[in-house]
């Protein structure tokens, strides 16, 4: 076997004994991290396929939005009202005493 | 009404603040989790919705028989808050059933029959605005109809199956689910007593206007 052949030989030698060794290395007791300190994971692997807090948000959010723009829809009408009941009061004032 | 009006509008405020709280401190449930907390306001507004239909159906037979302006003008403020109510309740429901069900939307009975009532109680909206002279007392008519609607959209329920929850759940509220659930009631029904006071004054404010324009134009 020439030099070459010895070096590609040893290369995948090295290779398949990493390949090998991956489960094994997997299945190693969780180290001093697990139990000291918590390790982040990925963010998408916790979350839920329907995210509950963002709908019960909307809901919640929609709800205050819904009220408080009906008493401001209330109150904005009766303020017209008031100032057209004025203006229509002085027209009727002015009429009389030029009656 | 109008010396307990602030006050009481002050108190609606503050328990309206106060409600997340106590939502977040209840119990979670155990198949639906968080997602379930919409529920502290999606059934009071239902409930809401449901007072309000009753008020409008009664105010508007009161118009109907004894012909009181009066009772019209709380029919007609009844039926703009059955409206708004109805949108809150059709809007959270969806978004509940998103995680419950996995659905927005399904066409079971309860919904649909609640979707329905929502749509009477425009349609008597739209009837008095745009119906012309007369359609008043049409519109008091087809509140009438959408009272008569409520018992059927509240024991729907139970009569068919439905994927929504029964009539049962309320009455059968853990402890730690129950006084969060009837504190959120009572602000619903404290804002509605308040918001309903309010439109029906500013329907009289437009009823002295519509007289006054009749003066100048005799």
């Amino acid at each position: 076997m020439d030099a070459p052949s010895r070096r590609r030989l040893f290369v995948l030698v090295i290779a398949a004994v990493l390949v090998l060794a991956l489960p094994v290395l997997a299945a190693q007791p969780p180290t001093a991290a697990a139990q000291d300190g918590f390790v982040p994971v990925s963010r998408t692997a916790q979350q839920e396929t329907i995210p509950a807090a963002r709908l019960v948000v909307s809901a919640y959010g929609f709800v205050w939005v819904m009220l408080l723009g009906y008493l401001w829809s209330i109150w904005s009408r009766l303020g017209k009202v008031e100032r057209e009941l004025q203006a229509v009061s002085r027209r009727i004032a002015a009429g009389e005493r030029r009656g | 009404m109008r010396r307990l009006f602030l006050p009481l509008t002050i108190v609606a405020a503050g328990m309206f603040m106060c409600a997340p709280f106590l939502i977040d401190g209840a119990p979670y449930e155990s198949t639906m989790g968080l997602v379930q907390k919409i529920f502290y306001f999606h059934v009071p507004s239902a409930m809401t919705m449901f007072v309000s239909a009753i008020v409008c159906g009664v105010a508007s037979a009161v118009y109907l028989f004894k012909g009181r302006p009066a009772a019209d003008r709380l029919a007609a403020a009844a039926a703009e808050l059955t409206s708004v109510f109805g949108i809150i309740v059709l809007v959270t429901g969806p978004l509940w059933a998103r995680k419950a069900w996995g659905v927005w939307w399904v066409w079971d009975e309860r919904i649909t029959s609640t979707f329905v009532l929502w749509l009477i109680f425009n349609a008597y909206l739209l009837l008095r605005k745009y119906g012309g002279p007369g359609s008043e007392r049409l519109a008091a008519g087809l509140a009438v109809f959408g009272m008569a609607n409520v018992p059927f959209v509240y024991w729907s329920v139970n009569v068919w199956r439905t994927l929504h929850p029964k009539t049962t759940v309320v009455p059968t509220l853990q402890p730690g689910m129950r006084g969060p659930f009837w504190f959120c009631v009572t602000a619903f029904l404290l804002f509605y007593v308040l918001a309903l006071s309010a439109r029906a004054h500013l329907e009289a404010r437009r009823a002295e206007l519509e007289t006054l324009y009749l003066d100048i134009e005799e």
